[in-house]
């Protein structure tokens, strides 16, 4: 039994859905900018990933009304996800079908506004709505209703590692019998009070740049969006005539302890382990890509460790993005996938160039065409979260170089 | 002493709690049940609470049940308007 993914919906700040999305990410078109949400001026940090409304996409009513913006944009994916593995959930038994989020920091924008309604107006005036829409499973919990989606549904808080870890649980579910699983995620944090939760970390860059492994790293910026897919087993697949984009092949997560090595490197090995592929079959690794150098150093050794020095194409398409948490490693996947469909791994963008004794073959400035058959992503959530996914191609979608 | 039309019940579930596309608000609902509507508990909450602002009465918890309509709701609340 193989989980694959059959659907891909995206809300990037570089592009909404899959071809808007993978045209510009292949050709390096970056979706950061200035914020525009509201007025930046009095942060330190004014640059960010923003996700441009798309006026044929558009969230229904009353779920306009009702929940966050990361929501709005987790339904929009949803949708673009289920009608790209042409699914109809509505045709499907309820209880045979699951979704499974990951998110990061919850409805913040819309707790702001009523916080703020609080304070100036008063508790009467405060929306009903704060009860659900501030709640980090609600994502999760407004698509189980909107597609009637009633099996064992749930959401994963690990920050930047949740989307990988969404996706390791939406294969443990099919494993068990479910028939479709609603995985990736969705963060939307670029609000005032959302934005200097994130400063907190002290690792976004006040020079408004974000480049990884660059010896000019001065942090990460902030983007808000990310992907959800379809997951179901490789044959009830195939049986009704879906073409997988890849197979959920292996998962690894370690947590770090201070004062112990970092278990980015031991998390890798798992997923390989897990995956039953040795490090040399890897033919990409899409980074996490923190863009400080204490992290990057980390990282750089993880994968040399793992791969020798220059010894796997390494890319990081978050530099045109932001880091957008639970919707970040999610639309890594997406990238990641994308790459096997069609042989080609998006460049690493606002990097000039590597610290050298970090050894990386880090793709730069253009994509690079090369067979994808096998991909590990690798993510680190805020707090200790390691987590590392390994993607393979199914027979059904070999690499077609072209 | 204000009192509340349709109209205005209308303007309220739009505001409060948003209106999906395949329901018209401004269609023949006066004898349409909240639920029918897409309205749910939370979303009579809320109308609630609408309601306590612009009119300065109390719907009693309960009093807007989802199988009520919205003349019943019109009706209630001026009532309670009457009443104050």
């Amino acid at each position: 039994m193989a989980a694959v993914v059959t659907g891909i919906g995206v809300t990037a700040p570089n592009g909404v859905g899959i071809d808007e999305y993978w045209a510009a990410t292949l050709a390096g078109r970056s979706g950061l900018g200035p914020i525009t949400r509201f007025d930046p001026g009095r942060y330190r940090i004014q640059v960010g990933g923003e996700v441009t409304d798309r006026g044929d996409l558009r969230v229904p009513g009353r779920l306009a009304v009702q929940t966050d913006r990361w929501s709005h944009l987790g339904v929009i994916a949803a949708g673009l996800a289920l009608a790209d593995a042409t699914v109809t959930p509505a045709f499907l038994p309820e209880y045979e079908m699951a979704v499974v989020t990951a998110s990061s920091s919850g409805g913040t924008e819309f707790g702001q506004k009523e916080i703020e309604k609080l304070w100036s107006k008063g508790p009467q005036h405060v929306s009903a709505y704060q009860s659900i829409a501030w709640f980090y499973a609600a994502t999760t919990g407004q698509l189980s209703i909107k597609h009637g989606m009633r099996g064992p549904s749930g959401v994963i808080c690990s920050e930047q590692a949740g989307g990988l870890d969404s996706l390791a649980q939406a294969r443990r579910l099919i494993r068990q019998g479910t028939r479709l699983v609603l995985g990736g995620g969705t963060d939307a944090s670029l609000s005032p009070y959302g934005l200097v939760a994130q400063m907190s970390t002290g690792r976004l860059s006040e020079r408004g740049e974000y480049r990884p492994f660059d010896p000019e790293a001065s942090g990460y910026l902030p983007g808000e969006g990310g992907a959800i897919v379809v997951v179901e087993d490789l044959a009830e697949a195939l049986s009704r005539g879906a073409v997988p984009y890849g197979v959920i092949a292996g998962h690894g997560a370690t947590f770090d302890v201070a004062g112990r090595e970092p278990g980015l490197r031991r998390a890798a090995e798992l997923a390989l382990a897990d995956a039953g592929v040795p490090a040399s079959t890897v033919d990409v690794v899409f980074a996490d890509a923190v863009g400080l150098p204490a992290p990057d150093r980390v990282e750089a050794d993880a994968i040399r460790a793992l791969f020798g020095p220059h010894g796997v194409p390494v890319t990081a398409p978050k530099t045109m993005t932001g880091r957008m948490y639970g919707g970040g490693s999610s639309l890594d996947v997406v990238a990641a996938l994308l790459a096997i469909r069609d042989g080609a791994v998006p460049p690493t963008v606002g990097t000039t160039t590597v610290v050298p004794d970090y050894e990386l073959d880090l793709v730069l400035g253009q994509a690079r065409r090369l067979p994808v058959r096998t991909a590990l992503i690798l993510a680190r959530g805020w707090g200790g979260f390691n987590s590392a996914l390994v993607l393979t191609a199914t027979a059904a979608n070999e690499t077609g170089t072209e | 002493m204000t009192t509340i039309t349709l109209d205005d019940l209308r303007r309220i579930m739009r505001e409060s709690a948003g209106a999906d596309e395949s329901v018209d608000l401004d269609g023949d609902i006066a004898a349409v049940p909240f639920e029918d509507l897409g309205y749910d508990s939370l979303a009579l909450l809320e109308m609630s609470a609408v309601v306590r602002q612009e009119f300065d009465v109390v719907v009693p918890d309960g009093a807007l049940e989802h199988s009520k309509t919205p003349q019943d709701a019109v009706d209630l609340i001026n009532q309670l308007v009457a009443a104050r």
